[in-house]
């Protein structure tokens, strides 16, 4: 289950405080998410979108560290 | 003086008279000669279709002929990018010329529910004479019938073309040959993504247009320079993938995508991951596959992309003698998987 | 499209391979919980690439092939009805009832609508106020909170005509099932990073302390997969048990307090059947008290429905490693996933059905 694809935050609508929305950008397909549950989402952020739900926000710093892990992979431990 | 068909913007039957098809208006008398000498023939005038007959007599055509038949019931009817009647006239165009026709004649025949907006009925026959105008073809015959509410969905459109083979062309499956490579004009998926987004709850912000487009003119350059083309395909329902396995169970070869080489516009991307959709099954309106030797792939690309239909083609695959009857894709991450023939359309899933 | 894009680099799958062909000593079986990593697995054709020593068992997730056939028949029964417009997201739409599907339904005239975001049901409901809008909600933890976040809507706006058939089923009560049998072969988990994306990675800690496995919760992309892959087979053959995250860029250990909150308030945990495998004590999520009046089961006077599954299917010996989907008489003969006999043939993510398609590449 669980199909779910991050998404860059193009812009914010807060005008109801109980279903806070933002048009959200995969690829070149915009479509509008609800990000009721993340806190702290500002324009240019990724989340990661399922059915119409943001369930989190990419942590950027992790993502590139891992990456950065992979890429230079060879080394005893990776990042446990 | 009545205005010149292509210069009318409105509909010429007013809301006054009738806002809606009515069972009348398949019945052959006057409310069916009224739709055919005030909407059809100042649209798709030519001299063989107003000479009023029933059937249409055709001058001599030297050489084979081609025929072919469609119909076209799309839901919903109109779309980003066009309407049931381009591709009721783009279909059957391209069908031809995956025969290795040059299109010349088409019939038309609508099946309309009662209660059909002239309106809509007006805006798909202009479609459907503007799409026959491009693709340089003429409408020399017709039929409307109207059926009760509720026995239709709104319009059903046949059509059926005739065309003349060009000589020395010999298309076939058959001519599959080991090393022979496929090539497509364009992105896939446009017109199966425009098409599932307009329905309810799927709409995306976005570029996705159906990619409907009659290919005559791309083709027939081809066919003139580049004769030794073995298949024609075009990818409609069901998209590339049921296509080209087609293609291998009627050759009994083999052929070999590479999912790196396969073009994909970034709005129909970006929808299909969202959707979990897999752009290779979605249906394509305006895309043709080519299988020929390897030798002329070079000067066939050259010739497609200077045409505005072929300007993204190229090269997506190879025909192998390695597993009969399979396709076969090689994955971005360098793993081979089978391409499979699915049964029903692709439907966007949540898991 | 980035973080994806990445995560389909060939170059650094095939140095996870390497690492991986390098750290593995004897056969491990590992079960991948996700439908979703099932279809990526597939799709990729990961088996093909890891080394004969690790075997993948395709786990339970899949939660179109555990929706009991009695669910699917009242979606089949209520979207027959005139009055009522039935709602669903599209993995539904061809699974078979005991007697038909949502799509046949359709074809004979029921009002059946596909969505991709249980909030256009709403839509859907408020366009339509002359009927009643049932919403098929299936799906785990991480789909729920999209659902309760529609319901506690229709509540804000006094839509009477939107109700919801649950369907939800919860991760942790199927691990610990399959893991109670005595005669399961899973060595790892690989856990399903999405639902850990809302409900975090704390539940698994006394399943792995218990059953001393390790449980790496895993993303859905090819270099995620092999990543948590990586990560078991290093705990498997340093011979720890635990949980670690392998998709931190998605998972906090924390999860997703606010959906979580939402999940507590619209929904509590229930006992439900699991296709394949049967009735799991508090596995499922049924809608709390102050929730009711959205209930499709209490507000419809549903059909009891006797269903039968097929005896042949041995859906639980399959979900627990102990047979393969080729030692089913039936399988590929008169299961295949256009004729599905039970749970694992259903959908393209069902073990029987990945097998299946996976034979077919080898043969």
């Amino acid at each position: 289950m669980c199909l779910a694809v991050p998404g860059k935050i193009l812009s914010i609508d807060e005008s109801n405080p109980e279903l806070r929305m933002a048009r959200v950008q995969f690829g070149e397909a915009i479509r509008e998410i609800c990000i009721q549950w993340i806190d702290d989402a500002s324009v240019g952020d990724y989340i990661l979108a399922h059915v119409g739900t943001a369930l989190s926000k990419i942590d950027e710093a992790d993502a590139l560290f891992t990456l950065d892990a992979l890429r230079e992979m060879g080394s005893p431990e990776l990042f446990l | 003086m009545k205005p010149e068909g292509k210069f009318m913007l409105q509909c010429p039957i007013p809301k006054s008279e009738y806002e809606c098809i009515l069972l009348a208006h398949g019945g052959g008398g006057k409310l069916t000669r009224q739709l055919i000498e005030r909407m059809f023939y100042p649209l798709f005038e030519n001299d063989i279709l107003l000479h009023g007959h029933d059937g249409a007599f055709l001058p001599p055509i030297p050489g084979e002929l081609a025929m072919t038949t469609d119909s076209f019931v799309v839901d919903p009817i109109f779309f980003p990018g066009g309407n049931i009647g381009e591709l009721a006239v783009n279909g059957t165009v391209n069908d031809l010329i995956c025969c290795g026709a040059e299109p010349l004649y088409i019939s038309l025949a609508f099946i309309l529910e009662e209660g059909f907006l002239l309106d809509d009925l007006w805006t798909i026959v202009k479609s459907i004479a503007r799409s026959a105008r491009h693709a340089g073809v003429k409408i020399v015959t017709g039929d409307t019938k109207v059926v009760e509410k509720g026995k239709g969905d709104k319009i059903f459109i046949n059509t059926t073309g005739i065309g003349r083979v060009l000589p020395g062309l010999s298309i076939s499956p058959e001519k599959c040959a080991a090393g022979d490579v496929v090539i497509i004009n364009g992105s896939i998926g446009d017109h199966g993504v425009a098409i599932l987004t307009e329905r309810e709850g799927l709409a995306f912000e976005s570029d996705i247009k159906s990619d409907t487009r009659a290919l005559n003119a791309m083709m027939l350059d081809v066919f003139r320079k580049c004769p030794e083309i073995h298949v024609l395909r075009d990818p409609t329902r069901g998209g590339v993938a049921t296509a080209l396995n087609e293609i291998c169970l009627s050759s009994r070869s083999g052929i070999r995508l590479r999912e790196n080489d396969l073009p994909v516009n970034d709005a129909v991307r970006g929808a299909c991951e969202v959707m979990g959709l897999d752009p290779l099954y979605l249906a394509n309106e305006g895309k043709i596959l080519l299988i020929l030797p390897e030798a002329d792939a070079m000067e066939v690309l050259t010739i497609m992309q200077r045409h505005k239909e072929g300007a993204q083609s190229r090269i997506i695959g190879t025909v192998s003698s390695d597993h009969p009857g399979l396709l076969r894709m090689e994955t971005s991450i360098g793993s081979t998987r089978i391409v499979d023939m699915v049964s029903g359309e692709q439907l966007p899933r949540i898991c | 499209m980035k973080h994806i894009d990445e995560y389909r680099d060939k170059k650094l799958v095939d140095k996870l391979l390497q690492v991986i062909e390098k750290s593995v000593t004897r056969s491990w079986t590992i079960m991948e919980i996700c439908g979703g990593q099932t279809h990526s697995i597939m799709k990729y054709m990961l088996m093909e690439l890891l080394p004969n020593k690790i075997s993948l068992i395709h786990g339970p997730g899949c939660p179109v092939c555990v929706t009991p056939l009695e669910l699917i028949d009242r979606a089949v029964e209520l979207g027959g009805r005139p009055d009522v417009i039935l709602v669903s997201f599209g993995d539904m739409l061809r699974v078979p009832g005991s007697r038909d599907d949502l799509l046949s339904v359709k074809a004979r005239g029921g009002d059946i609508r596909m969505v991709y975001a249980p909030l256009d049901a709403l839509d859907i409901a408020q366009r339509n106020p002359l009927k009643e809008v049932v919403f098929f909600a299936v799906g785990f933890e991480t789909t729920a909170p999209a659902v309760a976040l529609a319901i506690k809507e229709a509540g804000r706006r006094a839509l009477d005509n939107f109700s919801v058939l649950v369907s939800h089923v919860l991760v942790p009560p199927a691990i610990r099932a399959l893991l109670e049998d005595s005669q399961n072969q899973i060595d790892a988990f690989l856990a399903a990073g999405h639902v850990c994306t809302i409900m975090g990675t704390s539940e698994y800690i006394p399943l792995a302390s218990q059953y001393q496995i390790p449980i790496v919760v895993t993303g859905f992309e090819p270099v995620d997969i092999l990543l948590g892959i990586k990560v078991c087979i290093e705990m498997l053959e340093q011979k720890r048990s635990g949980v670690e995250n392998a998709y931190a860029r998605s998972v906090k250990p924390e999860g997703n307090q606010a959906a979580k909150e939402l999940l507590q308030e619209v929904f509590e945990t229930v006992d439900r059947k699991w296709r394949g495998i049967g009735i799991l004590p508090g596995s499922g999520l049924g809608l709390t008290e102050g929730y009711q009046k959205f209930d499709a089961e209490l507000r419809f006077d549903l059909q009891a429905f006797e269903t039968e599954e097929s005896t042949v299917c041995m859906a639980g010996e399959i979900l627990t490693g102990r047979k393969k989907p080729s030692d089913c008489p039936a399988f590929a003969k008169s299961c295949k996933p256009e004729n599905p006999l039970g749970a694992p043939m259903v959908s393209t993510e069902g073990a029987c059905s990945a097998y299946y398609r996976y034979k077919k590449e080898q043969s």
